[in-house]
């Protein structure tokens, strides 16, 4: 499901003492403090700590969603802080993929057209975007619930078509803050155990978590305190 | 796409999104009722004045037509001197008086005007014949109505009343040989017409040949106001007042109407604009966490600018289309009101529909509403992705 964008064995996320601070009531906030990592293609991590340690600014870091105040970030070659706006978004776009803890599905939309939107987006054409869509939601296992609004759809489903939607542009890397955050734990297991299937259907996930069932399922767990990286274990090489 | 998802966020909040709309809605009609307020009369005066072919009218010098009791001295002349002009193609005396009569012994009063019936602009027949004999008149349904009178019935009318004698003056005999309908006087006025010599005569103008006014009409394309110029310097007796004198006239007796017109106008647009940003702000609002979401996932700041128009622009279309509506009743209402206001002519609209104005009105709603979504857009556009998705898990 994911298509090669660079060449070799170059990692798709390398990050270079990467450091985030946020101005908080006059004081600044040392989210995350000089922090280096590779994710290869294929990779599945999992970024675990405590509460406040910097995990999810680091994967909005690593998501071209927020700016480094200093270090570098390089994602699928490309140094997203040399990017217009513009440029930044079309690349989200077309390279990442993204998947909340409160999956955030646009109300309005029915479960088809939430898949569809990135693609819309992206300008492809509409017979194509109908075929893209199917497949997708075939994928999650949600292809007869299409046309279902978010809230005639359970939370698992929910989290389904965001994950439907998220791969919509076959994206090189797709990453997920808690994604079974919101989830009770059978629910959860089903979101794990999709996870896992992307993953060797090949494509790089990088998930952000509390959760230690879905940290176990991933091929390597980073683990964060305090804005840096604590311990990096690799539980299972790439197949 | 665009426009899809705008409506559908305007779907989401059906009530808000109908409150706000009917609010532009009655912004809009009050926009549009003012454009027609602040054209309609002096359009609708110009209609009546230009309606009979009469180009120019010639009252004593120094009045406006009826606007005293002024009489003009040998008509005959003047006439015979209009007629010396090429471009003048018709003279149309006119001279107007307060007749009586009774019924039941209970005095009836109405407008007379006599006439020339052959090149009369006062009147329109309806039934009947025109008062083409010194023993008949016409006469509007509200003098028959009053006078309990039939067409053919004779009845005797008095141009003056002598307190002393407590005796009519001036009576003469006449047959109401048909029904006509005046223009140029107001709604419910008893009125009738007949041959400018009998009413001379029984208002004691006969001797000196008075009227009231004179109507002119001009070839076409002849140069009015050089006609006009010609008048004034060669009869002066008579003021000539061509048609863009006299609603230049109205245009100085109208300024007021149109000042108010103007700012209960732009009263309305402001309001419309307001409602508009306001009920865009609170949508954006509402939805922060939806729009950095679709931001994170690669929507376009520009799609998110578009989006955000497209919801103002929409309301403020369906607002300016119910208020076409709305507008086009509330003027007829208050059309019917206004022109049974003593004094004015009954085909005289205060509120004209004139496409191009109202389109103008329309129009600029519109672009107001385009231009409320301008700040909720910025605002949304300019949303720290990152931030507001922290903000929105915190919270």
């Amino acid at each position: 499901m994911t298509k090669p964008l660079i060449a070799g064995d170059a990692p798709i996320v390398s990050a270079r003492d990467v450091r985030r601070d946020y101005p908080l009531e006059g004081e600044a906030v040392h989210a995350v403090r000089g922090v280096s990592l590779d994710v290869e293609r294929g990779e599945y991590v999992a970024i675990v700590g405590p509460s406040g340690c910097g995990k999810s600014t680091l994967l909005n870091l690593i998501g071209a969603i927020d700016t480094p105040s200093g270090g570098t970030v390089s994602i699928a070659g490309r140094d997203p802080s040399a990017m217009s706006d513009r440029e930044v978004t079309r690349f989200r776009l077309e390279h990442i993929g993204f998947v909340f803890q409160r999956f955030y599905l646009m109300p309005i939309l029915s479960a088809a057209e939430n898949v569809e939107l990135p693609m819309a987006e992206r300008g492809l054409d509409k017979q194509e975007r109908r075929a893209r869509v199917r497949e997708l939601l075939a994928y999650v296992e949600l292809a007869g619930r299409a046309r279902h609004r978010p809230t005639q759809l359970s939370g698992g489903e929910q989290q389904r078509v965001a994950i439907a939607r998220a791969l919509a542009n076959s994206p090189d890397l797709l990453l997920a803050d808690e994604p079974t955050g919101e989830l009770d734990a059978r629910t959860g297991t089903d979101i794990i155990a999709l996870f896992e299937r992307l993953n060797r259907d090949g494509t790089t996930i990088v998930v952000v978590t509390h959760d230690e069932q879905l940290a176990r399922a991933a091929r390597r767990v980073i683990h964060m305190r305090d804005g840096i990286i604590v311990h990096d274990e690799v539980l299972r090489a790439i197949a | 796409m665009r426009l899809f998802l705008a409506l559908a966020s305007l779907r989401r909040h059906r009530s808000r999104t109908m409150l706000a709309t009917a609010g532009v809605a009655i912004a809009a009609a009050l926009l549009l009722d003012m454009v027609m307020l602040s054209g309609g009369m002096r359009a609708s005066f110009g209609n009546l004045l230009t309606a009979q072919g009469f180009q120019m009218r010639l009252p004593p010098r120094g009045t406006l037509p009826f606007d005293t009791e002024a009489t003009i001295d040998g008509a005959g002349e003047i006439i015979a001197m209009l007629r010396q002009k090429s471009e003048i193609i018709a003279v149309s005396p006119v001279l107007g008086a307060t007749v009586r009569t009774t019924r039941d012994e209970h005095p009836v009063t109405a407008f007379a005007l006599g006439i020339d019936p052959s090149v009369q602009g006062d009147y329109r027949m309806e039934s009947g014949r025109d008062a083409t004999d010194s023993s008949s008149l016409v006469a509007n349904v509200e003098f028959l109505h009053a006078a309990g009178l039939q067409l053919g019935d004779t009845i005797t009318l008095a141009a003056g009343y002598n307190p002393q004698l407590r005796a009519f003056t001036g009576t003469r005999a006449l047959t109401i040989a048909g029904r006509a309908r005046f223009i140029y006087l107001s709604t419910g006025q008893p009125a009738v017409a007949m041959p400018l010599r009998s009413l001379q005569a029984m208002s004691g103008h006969l001797k000196d040949d008075a009227v009231s006014v004179f109507m002119v009409r001009t070839r076409p394309g002849a140069d009015v106001e050089a006609i006009a110029r010609w008048i004034q310097g060669t009869i002066p007796r008579v003021d000539a007042v061509s048609t863009a004198q006299a609603l230049a006239k109205v245009d100085e007796r109208l300024s007021y109407f149109r000042q108010l017109s103007f700012i209960l106008g732009a009263v309305s647009l402001i309001v419309g604009f307001l409602l508009t940003t306001t009920l865009v702000t609170v949508s954006v609002n509402d939805r922060v966490g939806e729009i950095a979401v679709m931001r994170a996932i690669g929507v376009s700041r520009a799609h998110v600018v578009h989006q955000v128009l497209l919801e103002g622009t929409a309301i403020s279309l369906g607002g300016a289309l119910l208020g076409l509506a709305l507008g086009l009743v509330t003027a007829r209402w208050l059309n019917t009101i206004l022109s049974s206001f003593p004094g004015l002519p009954a085909a005289i609209d205060f509120f004209l529909f004139q496409p191009r104005a109202a389109w103008t009105a329309l129009g600029l709603l519109v672009l107001s509403g385009i231009a409320a979504g301008i700040y909720p857009a910025w605002r949304a556009a300019s949303l720290p992705v990152a931030r507001t998705l922290r903000e929105e898990a915190v919270a």
